[in-house]
């Protein structure tokens, strides 16, 4: 465990962090992003408290059983809005057209509508989910094995 | 004997990228067959309603390829779990 | 701009795998090598990002977007496949180097070629 001021600098940051990973995934069909991208920002601040605390004090809030849930669950999503198009082809884009995340932005150059982008921004959403957990689960279980702990079931 | 096959191993690959890199591929920022990429670039748009291309390809027209990735990130993270937790364990029985 | 003598990017690509190539085939550090593999993965991100690259083209993403020729977007979106598999197999060999020097103590890889069990 860090000193003091390294601690309270985490904890303040952490919030801009998450605030801007969550950004990034939500606006993964408007600009450069996507899950992948704001998942791993999300992990960064991740690895950031992991360094100003220590692997103990980390493990009482993120625990394994959650992060696996979380991880399968965005699997499950992203496996079943890929199915969802199953009508026409695999990964078909159900969604253009509806009034959920379906209007269709005009061609060329536009500023940019939130929802827009059909299943894309769910799928976001979803593999966002997922990397968070599992990259999570990845460093804090190398970070507790290096400290002699193990994580639990 | 290793490090002298080692080396002839290596000048050979290397040689092989760089005649490969200077003569065979098309010049810098000229891309030659590109027919499948404008058709993505000018129909992204109307097809997938997205204005992000990159993600469009990812998540629609490539959809197969992300499946795979996920399932790759699925199974790493599986395999480091499971690397990590029987390793401490058998260290406990034995 | 109009064209680059000798394709530099691409040249700066093969170098970089080379230079991986010359870690992995002479480094006997468990560690060294796994920078090696995952330096021959930038290489190859790399070229496949110069690949794809059109003379005076945007970031092909509509949004705001000025005027001129877009860059091709499916090396792009191939290059993101691959560094996300790269960072998960970078993981699982850091957690296979850890558990090889728990149970060998050393990171050579002489030593763990003989492990047996």
């Amino acid at each position: 465990m860090l000193s003091k001021i390294v601690r309270t600098t985490a904890n303040q940051l952490i919030v801009f962090i998450l605030i801007f990973g969550l950004y990034v995934i939500a606006h993964g069909q408007l600009t450069p992003g996507g899950g992948f991208q704001g998942g791993a920002v999300i992990v960064s601040g991740v690895v950031m408290l992991l360094v100003a605390f220590n692997a103990k004090e980390l493990k009482k809030s993120l625990r394994e059983s959650g992060l696996s849930i979380m991880e399968s669950t965005g699997a499950l999503i992203f496996a079943a809005l890929a199915f969802a198009g199953i009508a026409t082809t695999f990964f078909y884009n159900v969604l253009v057209g509806t009034p959920i995340f379906g209007h269709v932005p005009p061609t060329g150059a536009n500023p940019g509508d939130v929802w827009t982008g059909g299943v894309v921004p769910l799928m976001n959403w979803a593999v966002g989910i997922k990397v968070v957990a599992g990259l999570s689960a990845v460093v804090l279980a190398m970070a507790l094995f290096s400290s002699g702990e193990e994580m639990e079931e | 004997m290793r490090k002298v096959v080692g080396l002839i191993l290596l000048l050979v690959l290397v040689g092989f990228l760089v005649w490969g890199v200077v003569a065979l591929i098309h010049p810098f920022g000229y891309p030659s067959p590109s027919e499948m990429d404008d058709y993505i670039i000018d129909n992204a748009q109307a097809e997938t309603s997205n204005n992000n291309v990159v993600a469009s390809v990812v998540f629609d027209y490539r959809g197969f390829d992300t499946l795979g990735e996920a399932t790759i990130l699925f199974t790493a993270v599986t395999g480091v779990l499971l690397l990590l937790r029987t390793a401490k364990r058998k260290e406990d029985e034995s | 701009m109009d064209y680059m003598p000798l394709n530099f990017p691409f040249l700066a690509a093969a170098l970089l795998i080379g230079i991986a190539f010359f870690i992995i085939i002479f480094k006997r550090n468990l560690i060294k090598l796994i920078m090696g593999i995952a330096m021959m993965a930038s290489g190859v991100n790399l070229f496949l990002v110069a690949l794809g690259y059109r003379v005076g083209g945007n970031a092909p993403i509509y949004t705001n977007v000025p005027p001129g020729p877009m860059v091709l977007p499916v090396p792009q979106a191939l290059t993101l496949t691959s560094i996300v598999i790269s960072v998960a197999v970078l993981a699982l060999m850091l957690t296979m180097v850890i558990r090889i020097y728990r149970h060998t103590g050393s990171l050579d890889s002489e030593k763990s070629r003989r492990m047996k069990g």
